[in-house]
């Protein structure tokens, strides 16, 4: 078992993180935080879970969301996407196992990945939308939020999701809240089989290490962590029993990167754009300060004048 | 037989100066509705597509309500111009001679009029922005509408809205080097706004610069 992070006092706590600690800030030129905190991670263990929902339960409690009553159309996902309100779901998958003839049940809770290499941040236009913490955190300030949707295309796990009510972006905060108090995730803290763990990335990653071998000694030969390098790393990471295949596991991403196409309309287009634009303009006032305006002469006048009078 | 160049409305009132009419009250309006739209759309969008220019969002009552408005100027803009590509088309169709005036772009930029041939209502500059133009607001409002998220963001799939971001964003930047052009030889080539602002010019200026133009509303032959 994994030590479980103590209760908090009930005395007031200062916040462990804030403004100093950020490390990118969306369209913004900040300067990263010199002094970094200690990486954080949540570490979910899909073969620990037991699809019970208390995660989700848990976030909406926590994070004071309600969902909307849905339909029921025989699956298992409830409700059947991510929505403004569910930044957590359970996703399940009924996998046949070709080499043991096994069905498995791959149960998978999809959320914010908290890349280290934010595509939603890169892709955000409004100043300080997005931000991202030296303890790896990405966070969306909703005072700085303005709808656009630029988020949407920027993430390559396809998580964030605009209300239609307030027409803001939103997705899971890794509880930053809590944890700027020394605690750990909603999710995590109502997690009864510890299928969710929270702690510093380096100790997450040493448990996972534990779990893997204690996977491959049963038979998953590849069991492994998710923490795609495509994204320099996530602060939400998998144990899945069979690492070679992420998606199975209700289309995981294999290789997730943030898509070429957003970095061609962030990078170079942003760049270039621009520079095309002054490019024309100075052309403009160049030509006109060298060459001068194109006047009407008087010839000109004289020669319509005597075309004019020649039709009367 | 050559077609004509004149459209409804054109007509040349001897004088001192000699005043030529050259877009009608509808025409001019509908140029202006188009212009405020396209600049309007222009800050801000530039407002949203690079944080330096983020301010110009304080334009239209901050980011929200820039993201709001944008597109719905959009429409406006769409449908205005459309007034104009039916009123403009005709006379926009490329011709020969637009070949050799464009081969002689040299002799346009110093002002060389002498050595270009006889332009009728529009010349091959003003028939290039025109097309351009009309592609351009084709494209803008088809991309634009895929990544409208506000009512549209369930019939395109991310990868769409992706490739459409980019191509409205493109396609935006090429649009504001057009209208630079399109303003820029408003400017130089004197004696042009009055004809969007009184719908005159003087006949010296139909003379230089559009006198197959002129010589048609003269004699009534094309």
């Amino acid at each position: 078992m994994f030590p479980p992070i103590p209760n908090p006092t009930t005395q007031a706590t200062p916040a462990k993180f804030g403004e100093a600690d950020l490390i990118r800030r969306s369209a913004s030129n900040i300067t990263p935080a010199a002094k970094r905190q200690t990486e954080v991670a949540k570490l979910i263990d899909v073969s620990k879970c037991i699809g019970c929902k208390a995660c989700q339960v848990a976030c909406l409690e926590w994070n004071d969301l309600r969902e909307e009553v849905g339909v029921n159309v025989g699956l298992y996902e409830n409700p059947h996407d991510l929505t403004p309100n569910t930044w957590t779901l359970m996703r399940y998958t009924e996998y046949e196992n070709p080499e043991s003839g096994n069905l498995e049940w791959l149960i998978r809770k999809d959320g914010c990945m908290h890349c280290a290499d934010p595509g939603c941040l890169k892709a955000c236009p409004a100043p300080g939308a997005i931000v991202q913490y030296s303890n790896g955190i990405v966070d969306f300030v909703k005072a700085n939020c303005i709808g656009c949707g630029y988020c949407v295309k920027g993430c390559p796990f396809n998580i964030p999701r605009i209300s239609k009510v307030d027409h803001k972006a939103y997705k899971c905060t890794l509880c930053s809240d809590r944890v700027a108090v020394g605690q750990g995730p909603a999710c995590q803290k109502a997690c009864p089989t510890q299928a969710i763990v929270f702690g510093t990335k380096d100790e997450m990653k040493k448990w996972a290490d534990k779990r893997i071998a204690d996977l491959k000694s049963r038979g998953f030969k590849n069991a492994g962590l998710y923490d795609p390098p495509g994204v320099s790393g996530t602060h939400v990471m998998y144990v899945l029993q069979h690492a070679d295949k992420p998606q199975i596991y209700a289309g995981l991403a294999n290789n997730p990167t943030i898509s070429p196409i957003v970095e061609l309309w962030k990078g170079l287009t942003k760049y270039a754009g621009l520079t095309a634009i002054g490019a024309f303009a100075a052309f403009g006032l160049l030509h006109h300060i060298v060459s001068g305006p194109n006047r009407v002469s008087d010839e000109d006048e004289k020669n319509a004048k005597r075309l004019a009078q020649g039709r009367s | 037989m050559r077609h004509s160049e004149v459209a409804p409305g054109d007509s040349v009132h001897p004088g001192d100066p000699v005043v030529v009419d050259r877009y009608t009250t509808g025409a001019r309006i509908n140029h202006w509705i188009t212009a405020a739209s396209l600049v309007l759309l222009a800050l801000s969008g530039l407002a949203l597509f690079h944080p330096s220019l983020f301010f110009l969002s304080g334009l239209f009552g901050g980011g929200s309500t820039t993201r709001m408005i944008h597109p719905w100027i959009g429409v406006i803009l769409f449908f205005s111009f459309l007034g104009l590509f039916l009123r403009f088309w005709k006379l926009n169709l490329w011709e020969r001679t637009d070949n050799v005036w464009m081969g002689r772009l040299r002799d346009v930029l110093t002002a060389h009029d002498e050595n270009l041939p006889e332009v009728g209502k529009y010349n091959a500059g003003q028939k290039m922005v025109f097309w351009s133009m009309s592609l351009l607001i084709l494209v803008l409002i088809t991309s634009g509408i895929v990544i409208w998220d506000q009512y549209f963001s369930e019939y395109f799939s991310i990868e769409q809205k992706r490739i459409a971001v980019l191509i409205h964003a493109i396609t935006a930047i090429v649009a504001i080097c057009v209208w630079i052009v399109h303003v820029y030889a408003a400017i130089w080539v004197r004696g042009t706004i009055s004809a969007m602002t009184r719908g005159r010019v003087t006949g010296g200026w139909a003379w230089r610069h559009h006198r197959r133009w002129l010589k048609e509303l003269v004699t009534g032959r094309p």
